[in-house]
């Protein structure tokens, strides 16, 4: 199999080399040419006008789905206790359904569990599949895998959605080999292709410095698991659903794993680089005392306490807490900085962050140029007004 | 012990840049490294070597220049080294590549272990290891940090979870993906490196005929989803100044987050 260019045909306008997802169209003497990177996609031959990009591979057919109907979100539960994200995708999971004209169905496995599937009604599903049994008590991948094939097989979904968790990391791909689907991983976006009717999915790679969009045209169902807190809850608290009981044909023999404990270990602070919400003080926070004050809003915002050189220098904060072109560069989606003028120095360690809160008394302060919303005020007043209003903020999701 | 170590040369990510206008990833200078999970999987490899004897065999998918991968994995302690190398296995997803990697260890027979990376950190996805698993047959165990105890049946192994740990009793032979544990992972011997460099070095290089598979298994085509569209993050700056009284801006922000699923 092979793709090429007909020089003689090419223009050399460009759009093959914007067009290739792999960067392997390159532009020689003023005419297109494929380069070392190339998979054979076939995305220049789509953006070619001239039809100057040829192929001798045929093809590929795309099979009849449309006896797989369906959307299925993977209800995680974990001693009784059902993943916030899973309700997240069911919200996801009632548009997508509405857009295909298709149910909205949970698979929630077990041991004990059916108490659970009320609420997965009230936030969306249509039918939730339940498998009990005592073997499935604690999450197992082999022994969930087998139950979730055996449903699969039974019911024919369209689209299935299980949460980026440490438990959906393991099982999706598990599931994915096994029922002979495509599985895109930690996707930030879902949506429609209104033409084709196939989930379109989106998600960061190259450590978040690209997106890419993904289709799963040749297999049913089409599989991704979705990072927690991206997608929005849709609570249908009138909504009336079926259960349907599934007994399982598993035996414990056939499972490879035995879980001999679950240690539950209160939260250790992680890594800075991989913290996904970071509280930053620097000069302004004046002492350790202040430090506290940050603390306290970073524990509203469930964030990892940072600062500049002058708070590592002046002891307020350890140097592993240190971001900066010396200390730690972090890529968080949410940056907090108090008191922090902004030095160069600084900023090249936190510019990447998705969003940046700026707090300073100082308007002229170099910080709020890379700032997405800025407060000009002190600190002093506007840390634990943010603290009260947050913690104020989660007590009405919470309950 | 009989350990397969499954590694991927990557991009150093933290390098990686897009051309600002193209939108296209810059690639030229940046240097390629062991995915650092993978390291991680070879430190434990070789550790569990060092107490129960055996052999390791590092396996990677990768253009021709993969093999300085293998040489570094030679350097720090494994004993042989395979490449899967084919112009026919590019752009496969991780169902054609975890076809491609399982078909290879089928090939190669004997093992009792298969250790590998939680993630690579090109790609993120964290889901060939479980799906050679199941390719395979074989128990899995994910976010590995430790390995308690090895018998001739079963491992006992700590598996990471969000609010803890668990410790999981698995048969063998079973594949197991690891992320950073306790113990940094070697350097490179510079003997062994040698070694690696040598003509005999103990790396052979395997294409798709070898490893008896077809091409509409595997590559782009054995591939069951597609990149449709590559695209640059947004990161402009809004540089909104919220105005108002303390509470008000306070309140302004808030609401920032929320539109923003922040909070």
């Amino acid at each position: 199999m092979a793709i090429w260019v007909e020089v003689d045909l090419c223009d050399g306008c460009r759009r093959c080399t914007r067009a290739c997802p792999y960067d392997a169209m390159e532009m020689k003497d003023g005419k297109a040419r494929i380069g070392d990177r190339c998979t054979s996609c076939g995305a220049c031959m789509d953006a070619c006008r001239n039809k100057a990009i040829l192929t001798d591979a045929k093809p590929r057919t795309i099979p009849d789905f449309s006896n797989h109907k369906g959307v299925w979100v993977f209800a995680e539960q974990r001693g009784g206790q059902l993943n916030r994200v899973s309700v997240e995708l069911l919200g996801k999971a009632q548009e997508l359904a509405k857009e295909l004209n298709h149910k909205v169905a949970a698979v929630l496995i077990g041991d004990q569990v059916s108490g659970l599937a009320k609420t997965l009604i009230q936030f969306g599903a249509d039918t939730v599949y339940l498998a009990e049994n005592t073997i499935l008590r604690d999450y197992r991948t082999e022994a969930y895998a087998c139950v979730l094939q055996e449903l699969v097989a039974a019911h024919k979904p369209n689209i299935m959605l299980i949460g980026a968790t440490h438990i959906g990391r393991d099982l999706a791909p598990r599931v994915s080999r096994r029922v002979g689907s495509g599985l895109t991983a930690d996707c930030t976006e879902l949506s429609i292709d209104s033409a084709e009717g196939i989930l379109l999915q989106t998600r960061p790679a190259f450590g978040g410095n690209v997106m890419a969009t993904i289709a799963n045209r040749f297999s049913r169902p089409q599989m991704a698991t979705v990072r927690p807190g991206v997608m929005e809850v849709i609570p249908t608290p009138d909504k009336e659903g079926t259960v349907v009981t599934h007994v399982t044909q598993l035996t414990d023999e056939q499972i490879g794993t035995k879980i001999l404990e679950i240690v539950k270990e209160p939260k250790t602070h992680v890594d800075l680089a991989e913290a996904k919400v970071i509280v930053a003080g620097g000069r302004g926070v004046n002492d350790a005392a202040g430090f506290e004050l940050l603390s306290d809003l970073a524990a509203a915002l469930g964030a990892e306490l940072a600062g500049t050189r002058v708070a590592f220098e002046e002891g307020w904060i350890p140097a592993s807490r240190q971001v900066g072109q010396t200390g730690v560069t972090v890529r968080p989606d949410l940056y907090v900085a108090c008191g922090v003028s902004g030095a160069i120095q600084h900023r090249a360690g936190m510019m990447d962050s998705k969003f940046i809160v700026a707090i300073n008394k100082d308007p002229y302060a170099p910080i709020f140029k890379v700032a997405d919303w800025g407060i000009v005020g002190d600190l002093f007043d506007v840390v634990p007004e943010l603290t009260k209003q947050l913690q104020a903020a989660c007590q009405v999701m919470c309950d | 012990m009989n350990i397969i170590v499954l590694i991927k040369q990557v991009p150093n990510t933290s390098e990686v840049k897009l051309d600002p206008k193209t939108g296209n990833l810059i690639r030229e200078g940046v240097e390629t490294i062991i995915n650092p999970d993978d390291l991680h999987a070879l430190e434990t490899a070789v550790t569990l070597k060092e107490t129960y004897g055996g052999t390791i065999t590092v396996l990677t998918m990768g253009p021709p220049q993969a093999m300085d991968a293998l040489s570094e994995a030679i350097g720090m302690g494994a004993d042989k080294a395979i490449l899967l190398s084919d112009r026919a296995f590019s752009g496969a997803d991780t169902w054609a590549t975890s076809y491609t990697l399982g078909k290879a260890i089928q090939h190669i027979g004997d093992y009792d272990l298969i250790l590998a990376g939680r993630q690579a950190i090109d790609g993120d996805t964290a889901q060939v290891g479980p799906q050679v698993a199941d390719f395979l047959g074989l128990p899995q165990v994910t976010y590995v940090f430790d390995i308690e105890a090895v018998t001739t049946d079963y491992v006992v192994v700590k598996r990471r979870l969000e609010d803890g740990y668990e410790r999981i009793q698995c048969s063998l032979p079973a594949l197991l993906t690891v992320i950073p544990g306790a113990k940094h992972p070697r350097y490179p011997l510079v003997s062994r490196l040698l070694l690696a460099c040598r003509e005999k070095a103990p790396i052979k290089i395997w294409n798709a005929a070898d490893i008896r598979v077809t091409t509409a298994e595997i590559g782009l085509d054995g591939s069951l989803t597609q990149v449709i569209r590559t695209f640059a993050p947004k990161f402009e700056r809004q540089g909104e100044f919220l105005e108002g009284s303390t509470s008000g801006m306070v309140q302004n922000l808030i609401a920032r987050f929320k539109e923003n699923k922040l909070i």
